[in-house]
């Protein structure tokens, strides 16, 4: 093969050729085009340099015949000029272009969560049993009162023992609108446009399932989802799109996107070849031209615009809820709180591992703060204002899996969004290729022939199965801490300890050390 | 001196910003005060209560509605037939109506580690109270009562125009005061601090410490007692129960699993929770609830011990949107955990399980006495026969109000001459009452 | 009574004033008066009286602490008294723990403590008033008739035996319960009973009859919760969100009718109760209808 660039492929396609039954499945199902067929010798020859890694080859192969191997090529080890970055630089210098990349930050920064432990009751004070005892996950996002009035109607019981008077008190406090969601976990905003159309109906229909909710992202709401619409959060990002006013009245809740945890501080980008038809009627932009979401949002220049446009928003909608959504930067607690006072009933935090469709990988990996900090921050600071009834906290970015859950709700959160875990759950193997609009399991592209491969209830089901996991689990480590309801677990620092933590981030999060 | 706050404390005392912080009811920090200023660890007893106290093991109440005073005997004698539920490590009783000559005083009582401690407490006190009478808490040395601290009590009143100077209620510069001398002041604590009531209470069994406080000399309209069982150390008088602030007295059994929270919830508010034991957070929920936010008491209950979703999702419109908003709101003020409590007030007692009632407790009436404890032969010793005995549900507190008039009549009779009482002293003076 | 004699308790008006308490130092040591032993609850070796005759012996346990009181009931028995009456019982805990005599009745008149009959093996054991918490705690074998109410947890891991009792019984009721081959445990509750009854049950019967003035629910929620063998007879209505997940409610069969009609004939005879009346209203049958209801919840 003639040289044409430094670069070797990251990936090595192995065919074991006994078990290979020649039935070219790989070639059809392979969105990057690695195989072509040879038809004379009846055999799929891949071009590696192509491979992602996706794995859509080695599933769907019947004699199981493919593997994928890292493309191991021995440089003379450094531990500061590492391959990956060699390899970067050649990029750049045969391209002079941005890194674009998808998915979340993969670099081996700091995992807080992995080193937080959670407590268990023992003698002193029982467990509890949550295959036979109740454990109750209902959680209610929104702003609420600091406390109630309530009036007894009817003669109070003087002497002796009163009955339950319940009967007799009625509420005069008037709530503010909440959403209802039987579990503290819900889907994070991806757009369509980033994701394709059956992605938004799978998670429409798990949301309605599970009793939680969806967020369209900023690619407006395919009318599609219509049914689901009680389920789901719309999204009002900067580049406003597929904003108007039915679409405001659709949703459960409005949610203006300041930022997000992959790309803190600047804009979207969607490359025109994955604004198709549907995306464009969808966005309400030409079809085929570059979709931009401007860095800030063009009428907040100043927290003041952010308040005027949350009452505008509740204006046009009846006050439902209004989420905002900011990326965990390193004044969080202090933007939180801004934005608290400026009238949000829910606060979005997403963390520095947020994931995306497509984000520069320079800010990807080297921007924004881990979420675990920034909801002990926000909580922290909150409280000692006085003000942290006024909004409920929604932690995202990288939360993996249900002890993430668990330890995020301790520190301080209300409930937690999923991104990447309920696509993984739809078959994504997190390739961080999603940029490119090939996604062999047709998840994050708008090609027709690879978006049919998912089925809107196959992958409903799948994502249903994960949440009902993840709560089970939650029930098994909430009747572990002596608990039976998700609220007396809800800022309980006290049932987390640090292990391998410094006593600096000890102090931030509020955390005592394993041992005290 | 800023013109909100309390002031400094006594010329030994750390120097510390007094912050009184929260009074209305908004959360909030105090006008005056700067945000997110660190809390100063309670310097007094670090060393002896880094960990957690827990929950002790026995309790009873009993109140008579009618107002008519019984002696502390009756609660002593109940706690003692509970024995084997403590270890003999803390045990405690509140009286109410037990200073009927000086009603409307608060009364301070003061466990202090030594004389510098109180040194600097009655410093403190004489500053911003006026002290109307103090003496020594009345004690008999009793065996196995061992390393007392000073004990020592003080009627207190107000002046007005120290009250308008702060702008703070009676109830809230009382509150201030207490936090601030169980906060700064090392070695000194405030065991009560209501008005016609008092908390006594110490490392012994339940019976030795009655003994030792001479509780079988006071006669009130309530009482409560506790036994504990601590599985941590403390040598320290301060970590028995009743926990009380105001007339709020709570004894409690069990252990609170959302500590953490409540502890976090209630600091928000402006409260301290520095006496590591959980129990510290129940009297202070029922404070902010009861005094502050002014919710009826079968309410601030069903907060603390709130129907599950379950049942909620069964009830009438009515009822759904009551018990919905107070678990979204009070959601941080639920007990998670075993525990029965009983509430001491000024005006009644109240008794409530957690909402799978994983502790015991029974109650019974007898007239217009009521009854409650962990074992109804606790009950039995001090009333044999009463008219009913029942079980409370998981949640739903039994609730006992002592009659105003009762009161008034129980205090305006100590106003006697002790001629005239001696000459109109019934038969009913001498026996308790509930015996057959 | 407690404390000083009669002469300083004149004098001392009945409010109380200042006494001239030294204050100072705390005293260390082992000084000062001893603390009155005033009930049964506090530790004490005093033996209760005891009158014999023939095989009958009744002791005044008052005042006796428990530890001395079931020592001094199992000396009796074994010295050949099959029937023992306790008087004026105020708590004393732990009676008939242990006490494998078959053929012999131990009655209680007061309130027992906690953990009665625990571990017991045989006897007979009728309490004339109320029961706490902890009745028939593992039970082998034997009969318990409360003729009041009964507390939390009864019969916790109960392998056998019967306990019968007239009230009603709190939480968390026949949890555990076990049967195993000829032993089967079986309790009859009269009045009603609250959340979690037959919790985790593994075999045996429990049988609650609702009878008496209160006219609320006759079980509470989370009936039958983990069960996973056993049957429980309610008798009157029990509804869809009363049940646990692992059980069902059906019309008992003709056999399990044949079986509810000798459950309560032996009961009422024991209580001194008409059958018929009692077997007038229908009866529930709350059976699991899996033996592995968790099979699909985990994967490995």
């Amino acid at each position: 093969m003639a040289y044409t660039t430094f670069i070797p492929s990251e990936f090595r396609v192995v065919i074991d050729k006994d078990a290979c039954i020649q039935c070219g499945r790989c070639a059809q199902q392979c969105g990057w085009n690695v195989y072509t067929f040879d038809e004379v010798e009846k055999r799929p020859v891949p071009d590696h340099s192509k491979c992602a890694a996706c794995h859509r080859c080695v599933t769907f192969c019947p004699g199981g015949a493919i593997s994928i191997k890292k493309n191991d090529l021995a440089f003379k080890h450094s531990d500061s000029m590492s391959p990956d970055l060699i390899k970067a630089i050649w990029k750049q210098a045969e391209t002079g272009g941005v890194q674009l990349t998808g998915m979340g930050n993969d670099r081996p920064y700091l995992r807080i969560f992995d080193h937080l432990l959670l407590d268990a009751c023992q003698v002193t004070n029982p467990s509890i049993d949550p295959l036979r005892e109740p454990m109750e996950m209902r959680t209610f996002l929104g702003r609420k009162p600091d406390f109630l009035d309530v009036a007894a109607d009817g003669p109070t019981d003087g002497n002796g023992v009163s009955p339950t008077a319940s009967g007799t008190l009625r509420l005069l406090t008037e709530l503010d609108r909440q959403l209802q969601l039987e579990t503290p976990i819900m889907f994070g905003g991806m757009s369509y446009g980033s994701v394709s159309l059956n992605v938004h109906r799978s998670l429409a229909m798990a949301a309605t399932e599970l009793g939680t909710f969806m967020n369209t992202g900023e690619g407006g709401m395919h009318a599609d989802l219509e049914p689901y619409q009680d389920h789901i959060i719309v999204q009002c990002a900067s580049g406003r799109f597929g904003v108007d006013s039915s679409y405001l009245q659709a949703g459960a809740a409005v949610e203006i996107k300041i930022g997000q945890g992959a790309k803190p501080g600047i804009g979207g980008h969607l490359p025109g070849e994955k604004i198709d038809y549907e995306v464009s009627v969808t966005r309400m932009i030409p079809q085929g031209t570059d979709a931009l979401s401007p860095a800030p949002h063009h009428d907040i220049y100043s927290i003041e615009d952010l308040r005027q446009l949350i009452y505008a928003l509740k204006e046009a909608t009846g006050y439902k809820p209004i989420s905002v959504k900011i990326a965990c930067v390193h004044n969080v607690a202090a933007i939180a709180s801004g934005v608290v006072r400026a009238g949000a009933d829910i606060i979005y935090l997403d963390g520095f591992r947020g994931g995306t469709g497509a984000s520069p990988t320079v800010i990807r990996d080297h921007v924004g703060i881990p979420v675990e900090i920034a909801i002990a921050t926000v909580d922290q600071r909150l409280r000692d204002e006085g003000i942290r009834n006024r909004a409920s906290i929604v932690a995202a970015g990288g939360i993996r899996q249900s002890a993430d859950v668990a330890k995020a709700i301790a520190l301080g959160a209300d409930a937690c969004a999923i991104g990447t875990a309920a696509l993984v759950a739809m078959g994504c193997h997190v390739c961080q290729k999603c940029h490119t609009g090939c996604c062999s399991w047709g998840i994050c592209t708008q090609r027709p022939e690879l978006t049919r491969r998912l089925d809107p209830e196959w992958g409903a089901s799948q994502v249903v199965n994960l949440v009902h996991a993840w709560t089970h689990e939650l029930a098994e480590v909430l009747g572990a801490l002596g608990v039976n309801a998700i609220e007396s677990l809800r800022g309980s620092r006290e049932r987390l300890r640090g292990l391998g933590l410094d006593k600096m981030t000890l102090d931030i999060l509020g955390v005592k050390p394993a041992g005290l | 001196m800023n013109p909100r706050g309390l002031g400094n404390l006594g010329p030994s005392a750390p120097v510390g910003r007094i912050r009184p912080r929260g009074t209305s009811r908004q959360a909030g920090p105090y006008p005056g005060t700067e945000p997110g200023q660190e809390f100063a660890p309670r310097p007094a007893w670090r060393e002896e209560s880094e960990q957690r106290i827990l929950g002790g093991c026995g309790l009873m109440g009993v109140c008579d509605q009618s107002g008519k005073r019984m002696s502390g005997e009756l609660a002593l004698r109940s706690m003692a037939s509970m024995h084997d539920r403590g270890n003999g490590l803390g045990g405690g009783f509140a009286g109410y109506g037990i200073y009927p000559e000086l009603p409307h005083l608060f009364c301070f009582h003061l466990l202090y580690n030594d004389d510098v401690a109180k040194d600097d407490t009655e410093f403190y006190l004489k500053k911003h109270f006026r002290v109307v009478m103090d003496e020594p808490i009345p004690t008999k040395p009793i065996r196995g009562i061992e390393n007392e601290p000073i004990l020592w009590r003080y009627f207190l009143d107000i002046a007005d125009e120290r009250l308008s100077e702060t702008q703070l209620s009676l109830e809230d510069y009382v509150v201030h005061a207490v936090m601030d001398i169980n906060t700064y002041v090392d070695g000194a604590f405030v065991a009560s601090s209501g008005k016609n009531m008092g908390a006594f209470k110490g490392v012994g069994f339940p019976e030795e410490i009655g003994e030792f406080f001479r509780i079988d000399e006071y006669h009130g309209w309530t009482w409560t007692g506790h036994g504990r069982f601590p599985t941590n150390t403390p040598g320290w008088w301060g970590g028995a129960h009743p926990f009380a602030l105001l007339d709020y007295s709570i004894v409690h059994n069990g252990e609170i699993s959302s500590y953490g929270i409540n502890q976090r919830y209630l600091e928000m508010f402006g409260y301290r929770c520095s006496l590591q034991t959980d129990t510290e957070v129940v009297t202070y929920l029922f404070d902010l609830m009861l005094r502050r936010h002014g919710l009826p008491v079968e309410i601030a209950c069903k907060a603390l011990a709130s129907p599950f979703w379950k049942d909620i999702d069964l009830m009438p419109e009515e009822q759904r949107k009551l018990f919905t908003a107070l678990r979204m709101v009070y959601g941080s003020a639920l007990l998670n955990g075993p525990f029965a409590i009983v509430l001491g007030m000024n005006d009644g007692m109240v008794a409530l399980n957690d909402r799978i009632k994983l502790r015991p407790l029974v109650a019974a009436r007898n007239g217009d006495v009521l009854y409650v404890a962990s074992e109804e032969s606790a009950i039995r010793e001090i009333c044999p026969h009463p008219e009913e005995s029942w079980m409370p549900l998981a949640g739903e507190p039994v609730v006992a109000r002592v009659s105003e008039k009762g009161r008034q009549k129980a205090i305006a009779q100590t106003r006697l001459s002790a001629g005239q009482r001696r000459a109109a002293r019934s038969p009913q003076d001498a026996v308790v009452p509930g015996v057959a | 009574m407690i404390g000083q004699g009669q002469e300083e308790r004149a004098a001392a008006p009945d409010s109380a004033v200042v006494r001239n308490v030294p204050t100072g130092p705390a005293r260390k040591g082992p000084t000062g008066i001893e603390p009155a032993r005033i009930t049964a609850g506090q530790p004490g070796t005093t033996r209760g009286t005891a009158s014999r005759k023939g095989a009958r012996v009744v002791i005044d346990g008052k005042g006796v602490y428990y530890k001395t009181l079931n020592e001094q009931i199992r000396e009796e028995i074994e010295r050949g008294a099959t029937e023992v009456v306790l008087d004026n019982i105020i708590g004393q805990r732990y009676i008939g723990t242990g006490l494998a005599f078959p053929g012999v009745t131990v009655t209680v008149n007061g309130v027992p403590g906690n953990d009665l009959a625990a571990f017991m093996n045989g006897p007979t054991l009728v309490v004339n008033e109320n029961a706490q918490d902890g009745v028939a705690n593992t039970m082998n074998s034997g009969l318990v008739v409360i003729k009041g109410d009964a507390g939390d947890v009864l019969g916790y891991g109960m392998r056998g035996g019967s306990v019968y009792v007239r009230g009603n019984v709190g939480y968390r009721v026949g949890i555990h319960m076990k049967a195993f081959e000829n032993r089967q445990p079986l309790i009859v509750v009269g009045g009603h009973a609250r959340d979690f009854l037959g919790e985790y049950m593994a075999g045996g019967e429990i049988v609650v009859l609702g009878l008496g003035p209160s006219g609320g629910p006759v079980v509470g929620s989370y009936v039958g919760t983990g069960m996973h063998a056993g049957v429980m007879y309610i008798r009157g209505a029990v509804d869809e969100h009363q049940l646990g997940k692992e059980v069902r409610a059906t019309e008992p069969t003709e056999t399990d009718q044949a079986r509810i009609r000798d459950i309560v004939a032996d009961y009422c005879r024991v209580m001194g109760m008409a059958p018929e009346e009692v077997l007038q209203e229908p009866f529930v049958k709350i059976y699991p209808y899996t033996s592995r209801p968790y099979g699909r919840r985990y994967v490995y």
